[in-house]
């Protein structure tokens, strides 16, 4: 009979929009700016620099690696001279022009030093497209507090890794 | 083209709308009837209406056309005479910018070629180079790559079912209760990849994250809970009268025509053939795993459907196998596999999976350094629109779109 089907489909959406009242399997969204669904500890965005203690001494020792790997090029990084003019290990500019950056975490895992880690806040709106989306290393700097917040589980592997590589490199001296 | 049609065609008439002046003003003549004072009409008939063509363009930017995609069509009536595709709106020089950075680097730009299914677009390069520079896969990852390559599956054809009942008419619906299943998937590619779509998950020697008990978890329930949504979302459309009769008999592919223009794919074998790279080439841990191959009988549009709602249930018993037999613990990176200054030796290689499109298949020349010489990817999407104008010739233009939405194409993949 010419029409059947068609009634079998709508009861298909009346049992969808009756079980949308009941069930969390039917019922998905949230809204939004209210309320948000939790995320995943591996979520990533955009890339941050890790900071110890001060923000001044970040873990970045500016060996350029991640620039290099990049793969759409979007850090800049010039190292840090003293007076003489000997590099020390640590950034003098460390720009991320986050209008490029496509969130690949490319930088986050050739990073031999934990230094950069991706961070999970994506509302950053600007109504700058040029200053407003370059981040030099003062708006990248995070504590590795915050790092623990986000992502618990990889920020503790990461300290114990930290703490057995310092660990090493004090046994030789004694 | 029009100018083309209007040689090969009769002579043109200027045009079709009422002329002012004689009966007997011949075409092109200049009409020096009064102005003023009473007047006489030439009003033409059907018969020549008939021999008018109309040559119209849809897209680039129309809602049906998956992104930015341009059809020529010349219409006779509503009826279609000839449909040339237009692409490249979207050409982001993938091949050649792979060719300028390191074989690490281009993995991420992989993920954009068919932003649907990125799992399966790494994994295809992954794997060429994997054969290129003879790096071996653990076991575990190898499990991992089939689940998520079937997840990508299921999102795919979900996906592509929702849209193409959108292109007919079914604005919403079924789309939203595709996408609500999709959602699910994409949960579990954030939880593992950290990103829904653009997953950048799989890397020379394995993958980049293990997937912990409670992913697995996950994965167990939408193995479970997938076939009921499978029934439901039948139930709501596949045996439908205006589904049945917009889609049956519309868009035949012929078998023969399809294996002559290397069509691959579901569409492929909506037509018939037996062709399915899991089978033919049992790439990865495939031979492992019991699944069957649907096949359509017509190669028409409702073919095309059915044959991916039926690889769906075949996925879901794939994924079943694989998370029985996956080991419990295990690498999932081969620990010689370098992550950086990758120098595979020498050398080329063809490799190919069955990505849920089709045949995705990459060319890799190595001349030892450290990027790619040559870097070429054969996409199913690309291929399988070459028949298009085949499959539309002779039907109507609110048939064209629904053709077109059984292709299932990418824009990104077409024009890399």
């Amino acid at each position: 009979m010419f029409g059947l089907e068609l009634l079998r489909g709508l009861a298909v959406t009346a049992r969808n929009l009756i079980g949308s009242y009941f069930s969390g399997d039917r019922m998905v969204t949230v809204q939004y700016p209210e309320a948000a669904r939790p995320t995943p500890e591996n979520f990533r965005n955009f890339p941050f620099l890790v900071y110890d203690e001060r923000p001044e001494e970040l873990r970045c020792v500016a060996c350029k690696i991640c620039d290099k790997e990049c793969p759409p090029q979007c850090i800049y990084i010039e190292q840090r001279r003293d007076e003489k003019g000997r590099p020390i290990k640590q950034p003098e500019v460390f720009d991320i022009d986050l209008a490029v950056c496509m969130s690949c975490a490319i930088c986050v895992e050739v990073c031999p030093f934990d230094a950069i880690k991706m961070d999970h806040q994506f509302d950053n709106p600007t109504d700058n497209r040029f200053s407003g989306l370059l981040a030099d290393k003062w708006k990248l700097a995070r504590s590795n507090q915050y790092y623990h917040s986000i992502r618990p589980a990889e920020a503790a592997e990461v300290d114990a890794h930290l703490a057995a590589e310092a660990a090493k490199k004090a046994k030789p001296a004694k | 083209m029009s100018a083309e049609i209007s040689h090969s065609a009769e002579p043109r008439r200027r045009s079709f709308m009422l002329d002012l002046g004689g009966a007997n003003a011949a075409d092109g003549e200049i009409l020096d009837a009064p102005l003023y004072g009473p007047r006489s009409y030439r009003v033409l008939g059907d018969d020549a209406l008939s021999k008018q063509f109309l040559e119209i363009s849809m897209g680039p930017h129309h809602p049906s056309t998956h992104g930015v995609f341009r059809m020529d069509v010349v219409l006779d009536g509503e009826t279609v005479v000839r449909l040339k595709p237009v692409f490249g709106y979207l050409h982001r020089n993938h091949e050649k910018l792979a060719e300028t950075m390191s074989w690490l680097a281009a993995i991420p730009y992989t993920d954009r070629l068919d932003y649907f299914c990125s799992m399966t677009n790494n994994w295809a390069y992954v794997l060429a180079v994997e054969k290129l520079a003879g790096i071996a896969v653990p076991e575990r990852a190898e499990y991992i790559r089939v689940i998520v390559g079937e997840l990508t599956r299921l999102v795919n054809h979900i996906c592509l079912a929702g849209f193409l009942l959108a292109d007919l008419g079914a604005l919403g619906t079924p789309l939203l209760y595709a996408f609500r299943e999709r959602e699910k998937i994409l949960d579990i590619f954030e939880e593992i990849s950290g990103a829904r779509m653009m997953c950048n998950y799989m890397r020379f020697g394995g993958v980049r994250v293990d997937l912990s008990p409670e992913t697995l978890q996950k994965i167990h329930r939408i193995a479970e809970r997938f076939p009921f949504f499978l029934d439901e979302f039948e139930a709501l459309v596949s045996r439908n009268e205006i589904l049945l009769s917009r889609c049956q008999g519309v868009g035949v592919l012929p078998r023969h025509l399809a294996v002559n223009a290397g069509v691959t794919g579901p569409m492929l074998r909506a037509s018939g053939v037996d062709y399915d790279l899991r089978k033919v080439d049992r790439y990865g841990i495939y031979d492992r795993f019991e699944f069957r191959v649907p096949l359509g009988e017509h190669g028409d549009v409702y073919d095309r459907y059915m044959v991916r709602i039926l690889e769906m249930r075949e996925s879901v018993a794939i994924l079943r196998q694989a998370l029985a037999q996956i080991p419990e613990k295990g690498e999932i990176m081969n620990p010689q596999a370098k992550l950086r200054n990758l120098r595979p030796k020498p050398g080329e290689i063809y490799s190919r999976i069955e990505s849920p499109k089709g045949e995705l298949g990459f060319y890799l020349i190595s001349d030892g350094g450290p990027c790619p010489y040559r870097y070429r990817v054969r996409p199913p999407s690309f291929i399988n629109l070459t028949v298009l104008e085949d499959m539309c010739l002779g039907q109507k233009i609110a048939d064209v779109i629904v053709i077109f939405g059984s292709v299932d194409i990418v824009l990104g993949e077409v024009d890399r």
